[in-house]
């Protein structure tokens, strides 16, 4: 429907989040906050080892114990779990085997807290060591201790390859080729909020699970799957998240533990897991270790890349599949590349399994890429700026790897990030110590594909209106402090022409809203806007087409503003919108709408060519500035400029507030945080522990030690996004960790090719070039990794069609 | 949540009211000030007191008096503390280490007895008890074995107390009280360089006061290492004091380094007397000390770069002490002035 262009009133206004009183009255109630009459207590029993059999479990003293009500172990779930179909190797507790120190065993569900985890003490358990992975090497090297008996072979989970593109033939013809390596240490989520989750059973027997949970409708299908009840059965409402950034995005052992032991009691059964235990769930970000060989022309373009990741994915499966395309995939992206392979390999170690953090294992090959690209500026004698922006992607081109670009704004943040933070006068032109370093990115508005295979709507949404006027809006969206519930309410507001304040959101709760995939990949916005735009479009039509007559006018000029339904030409003449609902109503009978939204197919059509497609792609450039002690090798932040493409920003504060969020995560990975284990001297000890599992230990920034950040959001309208806004949830971290690494450059003359970047690590570079060395640390070698043939796609100028096709020359010859 | 063991609560009203629960209890009992340090390692189960004794409600030890020098009730809060009138002017080495002691909340609640009775810290004790039974625990509690040295016959872990560095710098003597009577010693005298028995006070004894001597023309100066500008504990304090003559000219000094050994590590600094603070001199001090800073792998950041930089951090607090404007230094390592 046409309806009248009316300046926007609600999007693009900053206005308080709907849901900030609650908050900051301490009236929002998280998983933790909720108590039920006659609850229990749940603790989990969780392996000491990093990798045995368990022999034996005796719970019997656990079971006797005063206050004990049900002891659960191993043998009362028998089938695994696992987000991804691809990788269902995971029990609520652990069967027969434990994977890490951590791996849970056994629950024990008491009257409360306390006397639960006296009992857990009372549980005897026989276990059988076994050999340890404590890194992909020897993950590598040493297949006969596997982890798990699925994979590819040994511990190799995945294993993946594609080739845009003859690349060595590109290289060979290139007039410089850049070979390095880079490492980037993995780290952990960190929400304020530790994972909590209450399970109760309704007056009609079914099971409700409240939880802290990013992706209610994933987990209600593995609750189904795990307990083996049907899935009309199960409610499961996410409460709202204390942040979540991908840490709870998989299901946790802890919700199919409390869920089995409400049936089994009858009873409510809480659990509140422990700063530890999130430790020990983790899912966060992969330790990668990467090769990047580039071709680029003597006047600074690219003409071919190959792209090798190796990843450390701990003991599970979790994520990793997609983990492991992401280390790739979206590399093309940014610049145009003619030419692109990539080969990636995900390792099971016996840690805490990595999943997906902010950025999605994305931040790790930028990193690797916009460090480089410093390298090739300085070599090639170009300001690496310009050289950036002079090959940034064209608007609505495809890559070599068949994604389809959108709009960009790319350009337009790296002219703001240059004119803000005064790049100009500044890089290698600061006094020695002082410098700046520039880095792009960008990120998905939502994975194109779900995560498992089907045809329907990623994000549905209902709308229901009634005389009074208030609008209630209802949407399996998840809010996880990101702010989606605003954006729910804006988007309905803005196509009423309502306050937000009438609009009512509920939200991810499977047992009333429409099914919404969650929150993960930066999808909320974009997937769950357009459904509520078309569900209040289709309102909206509604009510004009019933109100037209009393105003005298057509449907197509009835206008709704400010809370007003009237004529477009005959302001005057009008009425409330509560008045103009109660005429509709009277007309059409009792109103609701719904809304859905389905990605477009990806033009890629070869297999694998799922992941990374989206309906647009968010950009940022990021200019950090950076002191670096000589004496010391401490670094100190200043300042940072962030200029990031929105699109639009559907409530500017909130907004910002995301960008910031996300320079803070960026700068935390960039200088300190790091979730790394230690192994005792081996002839004592096979343990093999999370070396610091505690908020004061696990360094990550204080307020104190954020500098000022400055914000230009870059609004450049997607016709594929509700009202064009794009993401910024996940985008704007991406380029923070190569602008530090790029600053540090700039500052001292040094290169730190790995994360995090630490005093000691500047410290060295700058002993190795006073004396007279290459001044860089970073990884030497890259192992051997058995990738296999690569899928061999032609990119679309070079006469593909999206599909697989056969190599150009005979495979195995390389190009000399 | 972690959960804390069950214990019996006494809060007395007064220090001989404490000192008797005490010597009554025996070693089952301990001592709690503001418990910012012993209930998360309660938690952790490596206190298991059966009485906590409460010195909360003791008045007495929240007095200050001024007389011949400066006398500081041991149950003053670190805020507290900090907003005693002059402190800053006359015992800044003290000022700047309280006011970089964890957090302000935690400073609301922690005490300066606490502080100079704070158990000493390491990676591989401050676990909880699963996490230090996935390692079979060490030396320090529950285990056999030293981690951090293995061929170590005593626990090396980290003094972290930033306020005894301070204090030891500056002069200061502590009061114990016990039922069985009182002494008074020098603060250094309290500590002995053992990870396990880092105090020499007995476990009756109450610490009631600290005691500092007149200012008389000694200036002081702390600088602290830490990863970060708010939260952590110290990987390096450096305490200095010295009274210098009109020319500046030294005419005595004191030098203590924190969180490198399992005491405050007094470095001999007679070498400063009769000298200027000259760059050269500052240098000479700076590589002493560093030569005598033991940092072990059982904290934050790596030990060998934490002992590299000892001799950087004595000559940021001699600088000071000398005149030199040091707050653009104190920005970027402290985030904060102090
Ligand atoms: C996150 C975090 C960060 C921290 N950072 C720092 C830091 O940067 N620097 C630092 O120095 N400390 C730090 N601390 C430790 C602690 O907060 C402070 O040292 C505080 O001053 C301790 O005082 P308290 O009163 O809370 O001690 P308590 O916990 O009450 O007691 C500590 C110990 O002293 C004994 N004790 C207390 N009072 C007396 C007394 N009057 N006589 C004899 N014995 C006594 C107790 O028995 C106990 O063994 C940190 C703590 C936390 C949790
Ligand atoms: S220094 Fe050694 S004995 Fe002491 S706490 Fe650490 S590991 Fe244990």
């Amino acid at each position: 429907m046409s309806a009248p262009q009316k300046r926007l009133e609600v999007v693009g206004r900053s206005r308080r989040r709907v849901d900030a009183r609650a908050k900051v009255l301490g009236q929002l109630r998280f998983a933790d906050d909720l108590v039920l009459p006659r609850m229990l207590h749940a603790k989990l029993l969780r392996s000491p080892h990093p990798h045995a059999v368990i022999e034996s479990l005796d719970a019997s003293r656990a079971r006797s114990h005063p206050g004990v009500h049900l002891v659960l172990t191993g043998r009362d779930f028998p089938v695994p779990f696992g987000i991804m179909p691809v990788s269902q190797d995971e029990y609520p507790l652990a069967p027969e085997r434990v994977r890490y120190v951590g791996d849970p065993v056994a629950a024990v569900i008491a009257r409360d807290e306390q006397t639960a985890g006296e009992a857990l003490e009372l549980i005897e358990v026989k276990y059988r060591a076994l050999p340890t992975i404590a890194t992909p090497e020897e993950a590598l090297a040493h297949p006969e201790t596997r982890i798990h008996d699925y994979g590819e072979q040994g511990n190799i989970h995945r294993n993946q390859a594609y080739e845009f593109g003859d690349v060595e033939d590109a290289l060979a013809n290139a007039d410089h080729v850049f070979e390095d390596l880079f490492f980037y240490e993995g780290n952990t989520h960190l929400p304020m909020e530790q994972q909590a989750s209450l399970a109760a059973i309704d007056g009609e027997g079914k099971l409700l699970l409240s939880s802290s949970t990013q992706n209610p409708h994933y987990l209600h299908r593995q609750l189904a799957q795990v307990l083996q009840i049907p899935a009309a059965q199960i409610r499961v409402i996410a409460c709202p998240n204390g942040g979540g950034f991908g840490g709870k995005c998989d299901p946790g052992g802890h919700e199919f533990v409390v869920c089995k032991a409400a049936l089994l009691l009858g009873r409510p059964v809480k659990i509140g897991l422990t700063r530890q235990e999130v430790f020990y769930v983790h899912r966060g970000r992969h330790p990668v270790l990467m090769k990047l060989r580039t071709g680029v022309s003597r006047d600074g373009r690219l003409t071919a890349m190959h792209l090798q990741t190796l990843l450390d994915g701990g003991a599970y499966g979790s994520h990793g599949p997609a983990s492991t395309f992401y280390t790739g995939v979206l590399t093309p992206v940014t610049y145009e590349l003619p030419r692109f392979k990539f080969e990636a390999c995900r390792v099971f170690t016996n840690k805490p399994a990595c999943g997906p953090k902010r950025g999605h294992g994305t931040p790790q090959p930028r990193f690797g890429q916009e460090v480089q690209l410093d390298k090739i500026a300085e070599k090639l004698r170009l300001d690496p700026a310009k050289l950036r922006l002079n090959m940034v992607t064209k608007p609505g081109s495809l890559t070599a790897s068949w994604l389809r670009v959108g709009t960009t704004g790319l350009a337009e943040c790296i002219r703001k990030a240059v004119e803000i933070s005064g790049w100009k006068a500044k890089h290698r032109k600061l006094p020695p110590g002082r410098g700046v370093g520039i880095a792009c990115s960008t990120y998905m508005c939502g994975a194109g594909v779900s995560i498992y295979w089907n045809k329907m709507p990623h994000s549905g949404v209902q709308l229901l209106v009634d005389r009074s006027g208030q609008v209630t809006v209802f949407c399996g969206s998840t809010e996880i402090g990101q702010g989606s519930d605003d954006v729910l309410a804006a988007i309905v507001a803005e196509v009423l022409g309502v306050d937000t304040g009438v609009v009512r959101c509920v939200t991810g709760d499977t047992g009333l809203t429409p099914v919404d995939l969650g929150s993960y990949s930066s999808r909320v916005t974009i997937m769950m806007g357009n459904a509520a735009m078309q569900a209040a479009e289709r309102m909206r039509e509604q009510i004009a087409g019933s109100v037209c007559e009393t105003l005298g006018t057509t449907p197509e000029r009835v206008a709704f503003s400010q809370g007003r339904v009237f004529a477009a030409e005959d302001p005057g003449k009008g009425m409330s919108f509560a008045e103009a609902v109660a005429i509709t109503e009277a007309k059409l009978g009792t109103l609701s709408t719904v809304g859905s939204y389905t990605p477009p197919k990806p033009p890629g059509k070869y297999k694998g060519g799922g992941v990374g497609p989206s309906p647009a792609y968010s950009f940022s450039a990021c200019v950090v500035a950076v002191e670096v002690d000589e004496k010391t090798g401490w670094i100190h932040v200043p300042k940072i400029w962030i200029a990031h493409d929105i699109g639009r920003a559907i409530n500017p504060v909130l907004a910002r507030g995301q960008v910031i969020g996300g320079v803070y995560m960026g700068l935390g990975e960039a200088l300190m945080e790091e979730q790394v284990f230690r192994r005792l001297p081996p002839k004592l000890s096979a343990a093999l522990v999370h070396r610091i599992p505690s908020m004061l230990d696990y360094k990550s920034l204080t307020a104190l030690d954020m500098p000022e950040v400055e914000v230009a959001l870059i609004e450049d309208p997607d016709p594929n996004c509700p009202f064009g806004a794009k993401e910024v949830g996940q985008g704007p971290l991406l380029p923070v960790m190569p602008a530090v690494a790029n600053a540090i450059y700039d500052a001292v003359g040094v290169r730190i090719d790995e994360l995090p970047i630490t005093p000691d690590k500047v410290l060295a570079a700058l002993e190795l070039k006073a004396q007279g060395k290459t001044p860089r640390i970073g990884p030497a070698r890259f192992p051997e990794v058995p990738y296999p043939k690569p899928m061999f796609v032609l990119p679309p100028w070079e006469g593909g069609d999206g599909n697989e096709s056969k190599m150009p020359r005979p495979l195995g010859v390389a190009a000399s | 949540m972690m959960r804390l063991p069950w214990f019996d609560y006494r809060a007395p009203r007064s220090v001989e009211e404490a000192a008797k629960i005490l010597a009554w209890e025996g070693n089952g009992a301990m001592l709690i000030a503001g418990g910012t340090d012993l209930l998360p390692n309660m938690k952790r189960r490596h206190q298991m007191p059966q009485t906590l004794v409460s010195v909360r409600q003791v008045e007495a030890l929240k007095k200050i008096a001024n007389g011949s020098g400066l006398r500081l009730g041991a149950g003053l809060t670190l805020t507290e503390l900090l907003a005693v009138r002059g402190l800053r002017e006359r015992y800044r080495a003290l000022a700047q280490a309280a006011a970089q002691v964890a957090t302000p909340q935690l400073r609301n609640m922690g005490t300066l007895g606490g502080n100079l009775c704070l158990d000493t810290r390491c990676t591989y004790y401050n676990q909880n008890y699963e996490w230090r039974k996935a390692i079979d625990f060490c030396m320090k509690k529950d285990g056999e074995v030293c981690w951090v040295a293995t061929a170590s016959k005593r626990c090396l872990a980290v003094s972290s107390t930033d306020t005894a560095p301070a204090l030891i710098a500056l002069g200061a003597r502590v009061k114990l009280v016990s039922a069985a009577g009182e002494r008074e010693i020098a603060l250094a005298e309290l500590y002995q360089n053992d990870g396990i028995d880092y105090l020499k006070r007995k476990p009756d004894e109450i610490l009631t006061e600290v005691l500092l001597p007149q200012p008389d023309g000694w200036r002081s100066s702390y600088w602290k290492l830490r990863r970060r500008g708010s939260f952590d504990f110290p990987l390096l304090g450096v305490a200095a004091a010295a009274k210098l003559a009109a020319d500046g000219t030294v005419e005595a000094a004191r030098l203590v380094l924190g969180a490198v050994s399992s005491h405050p590590l007094v470095i001999k600094s007679d070498a400063l007397a009769g000298r200027k603070l000259t760059d050269d001199v500052i240098a000479e001090i700076g590589e002493a000390a560093q030569s005598r800073a033991k940092p072990m792998d059982n904290t934050d950041m790596d030990l060998r770069w934490r002992k590299h930089v000892v001799a950087d951090f004595v000559g940021y607090a001699l600088r000071e002490l000398r005149g030199d404007d040091m707050s653009a230094m104190r920005l970027r390592i402290a985030k904060q002035l102090v």
